[in-house]
Formats: structure tokens, sequence, C-alpha cells
């Protein structure tokens, strides 16, 4: 038997909203499956399950504000399940957190009063009631806590990237390099390889990009990880956090999980899919905590260079600046080519410049060679 | 296709890729990318919407002919008629 609860998804979170279940008690689940979506500061993020097994109980209705580690549902191990069904199945009823139980952590409302309770500035404890749901007229009929106009709140979005970023900036003694890299070659081998491709199959910049980039961190992987406990780190896995901007503000670099194994179009249909679903806020919980290092592209926002600040408990961040016609020397001639600033921002504590340097030649190598990146 | 007809069409596909742009910022004779803070994806992705509507593929040599409303209609009404 063991606790489905609701994970954590960022230090900086403490509750999130149960907003839907996609399994019914009874129901079979496996390793990495969605089976529930809340709702946090980044948007809706779909819960996956990490054991196979039955869903023996649900304990939470949709809708209900929980905290970090209340237990959501009971799952089954399926080794639970051969033989004395009977006896082992129902757990003793302590054994299970009951609504009564955990009524202080658990409030029942609507989205829409949540969201009006919050710019009223009234407390939802306030009107739940022996365990009834808050309903929007209750929110809007209730007397606001501030009397005077409250200052307008910050989005929970801003204030994650606060605390995240004040943490890196105290803590994390940053070393800064950067590059120049011709991508002329890059780009034009790129070019001839759409013409050749129908519109749907077309590939981007970015995605060579971050294919160079993956395969740079598997010959320098002591970037690729984290630095815990006064230790470094190195992560198995590459799952570089891509930075997405929300164009209604805000930022998100959820992960491109196991980018290390994919190829070039398996690179370009994992970014795609995964903008697609930051942007429409549907991430899944792994996509918002697994981060092994960060890659920012400015470029599309016309800076040169950008020197990032790195994501505890990440070790760098990798930054792209925009493509520019520039004067580029070549033996003895003096020419014209497309050259991107690339930065790399070290964790000192993990790392020296000397990896640094090794990551950013090793990319600028593989960027003269594109086709090697396929 | 009027070329009304394909104003919609383009206008439908931006809204329906970027839900969070109003109507009234598409400015016809603004880059789209720049003044709405369409990156190269969401570019990319109305072009192929666009492909699927109007049977029209853009190949990347011709983006600079795209690169705004009113650009991009004619290019369109032009690769229509013919």
């Amino acid at each position: 038997m063991s606790q489905f609860v609701m994970p954590s998804l960022g230090a900086d979170m403490e509750s999130a909203v149960l907003m839907e279940w996609h399994v019914k008690e009874g129901d079979h689940v496996t390793k990495g499956q969605v089976i529930a979506e809340v709702e946090t500061s980044k948007g809706v993020i779909e819960i996956e399950v990490f054991e196979e097994g039955i869903v023996e109980k649900i304990l939470v209705e949709p809708e209900t504000e929980c905290t970090v580690g209340t237990t959501l549902a009971i799952i089954r191990t399926e080794g639970e399940q051969e033989g004395k069904i009977e006896t082992v199945i129902s757990p003793a009823p302590s054994d299970i957190p009951t609504e009564e139980a955990t009524d202080d952590e658990r409030i029942k409302a609507s989205p829409a009063a949540r969201r009006r309770a919050k710019e009223m500035g009234i407390d939802l404890f306030s009107l739940a009631a022996q365990g009834e749901a808050v309903h929007l007229s209750q929110v809007e009929s209730a007397e606001p806590i501030i009397s005077e106009p409250s200052v307008p709140q910050m989005g929970g979005m801003r204030q994650a990237i606060a605390k995240a970023m004040s943490r890196s900036n105290a803590e994390i003694p940053h070393y800064y390099l950067s590059a120049s890299i011709n991508m002329t070659p890059a780009l034009h081998w790129l070019e001839e390889l759409n013409t050749k491709r129908s519109i749907k199959e077309r590939l981007l910049p970015a995605a060579l990009l971050i294919r160079a980039i993956t395969k740079a961190l598997e010959e320098v992987p002591e970037l690729n990880g984290f630095w815990k406990d006064d230790a470094p780190q190195i992560s198995e896995d590459i799952n570089p956090g891509i930075a997405i901007a929300l164009r209604k503000g805000g930022l998100i670099t959820p992960a491109l999980l196991d980018a290390g194994k994919m190829n070039l179009d398996q690179t370009m249909q994992a970014l795609d899919d995964l903008i697609t679903r930051t942007r429409s806020g549907k991430l899944r919980n792994t996509e918002i905590t697994q981060q092994t290092i960060t890659i920012t592209n400015l470029g599309d926002l016309g800076v040169e260079s950008v020197y990032g600040v790195i994501y505890p408990p990440q070790v760098a961040i990798v930054g792209l600046g925009r493509i520019m016609d520039t004067p580029w020397a070549e033996g003895d001639a003096l020419c014209v080519r497309k050259v991107m600033q690339a930065t790399l921002a070290g964790d000192h504590r993990a790392t020296d410049g000397r990896i640094g340097a090794k990551f950013l030649e090793k990319l600028n190598d593989l960027l003269q060679h594109p086709e090697e990146l396929l | 296709m009027t070329k009304e007809q394909i104003k919609t069409a383009i206008i439908e596909q931006i809204l329906e890729i970027a839900p969070d742009i109003n109507e009234a910022d598409i400015i016809p004779d603004k880059n789209i990318q720049r003044s709405l803070e369409i990156d190269s994806f969401d570019f990319l992705k109305i072009l192929t919407a666009l492909n699927e509507v109007l049977g029209v593929e853009v190949p990347e040599a011709d983006y600079a002919k795209v690169d705004t409303l009113e650009h991009m209609m004619e290019y369109f009404m032009q690769r229509m008629e013919s």
C-alpha cells in the first residue's frame, strides 16, 4: 500500500489545488502514468504516479487546495493484490488520513471563488464552514480583511523566480565565459536540409543548438548536474531546462527530458511539444523538477549575449544570443558571417573556468560540423 | 478566395496559435514576429497551419516576403491565383 501525495513542485511551493483526477477507484495504473492535474503558480501541472498498482482510494475531491505532502490517494501495489486480498486491501481506518482529520489543510472552493478571494484579500479559511465548499457568492459578499485598497499582489510565478534568483545570487559564486561562434556553416546546412523537407518536417536553429549543447555536455558532463551537500553531483540524464517566455509575462524553464538520447528530429519534435504545452499550461511534474542545466536563448529578443543566473541546485546555465551578420576573419581575409555569442555561467564551487572553456570549445566544434548532429 | 478572406484566414491562424494576442494588436504593416512577440516556433506553426488551410507552402527563402500581415496577404493572393 502506498500513499500518493501532493508532490513538491519547486522549493517555493507550499500548496497547490488538485484540479482533476484522470483515474477512478479500482483503476489500474502504471509507473509514469499521469493520474491527476494540479494548479500551481506555474500553471496546471500533470502529476505522474511512480509505481504500478490499483487505485485503492481517492481521498481528495477535485478543486481542493492541499499542502505539499498531503495524501491524495492510496495506491495498492501489485504484490499486495495477490492472495489475501480481503485482509491486505482494506487498511485499518487509522492508516488512511480522513477528510475530517485534515480539514485544516484543505479548503474546497471553486477556482473563480479562489481568485476573487485573493483579489479581495479574503481568507478562505474564514469562509469554509464544516467542510462545506466556498462559493463565489460567499466570497463576494464577505468583508475584505484589509479595508484599504491592497497593493496589487505579485503573481506566484514572479515570487518563485524572485526566491530562486535571490538564493542563486547569494549562494553561487558565478564565473562567466563567452565565445563567438560562426553559425554560417550550420545555418547553410540546415537551410539545405529544409528545402528537401515539407513544412511540417522543417527544423529550426533552436533545435540544432540544443542538440549541439547536449552533445557537448556528453563530453563535458561536469556542467550537467547539481551542487548538493557541499559536493558536485554529475547527472547521468541530460534534462536541459529550456527558458520559455510566456506572452502574458513570466518565464518557465521546463526540462526537455532525456534530450541526451534524442537525435535532431526528435529534439525538434520534443521542443515543439514542450513549448506548446508550456504556453497552454500542461506540463508534467517531472518536467518542472528534473532540470540538470538551463539553456536560455534570448535571440528572439535581439540581444547579442546573455549572462545567465544559475538556477540552484544546478551548476551551469548556457546563454545563446542573437545570430548576427558580423565581420569575421578567415585566414587573411575579412568577410561577413552569421555569428552567435554563446555564454556560459558556471558555479565556481562545482567547476573551474577550464571546464567551462572546454564546453564552449566543444560546442563550437560541433556547430562547425552540423551533419554530425543529425 | 478574396483578399479579405485570406486576411481572415491569416488572423484566425495567428489567434489560434497565440490565443493571448488581441486581434486589435495585429497591425497590417508591422512585423508579425516582432510586434506580437511570436517566436520562430510559433511562426513556423502559423505557416504550417496556413499551408493546410490555403494550400500554399512558404519556403524558408521567402520568409522576408511574409513578414507583415499585408505582405503575407499579397504573397498568398499571388500564389493562389497562379
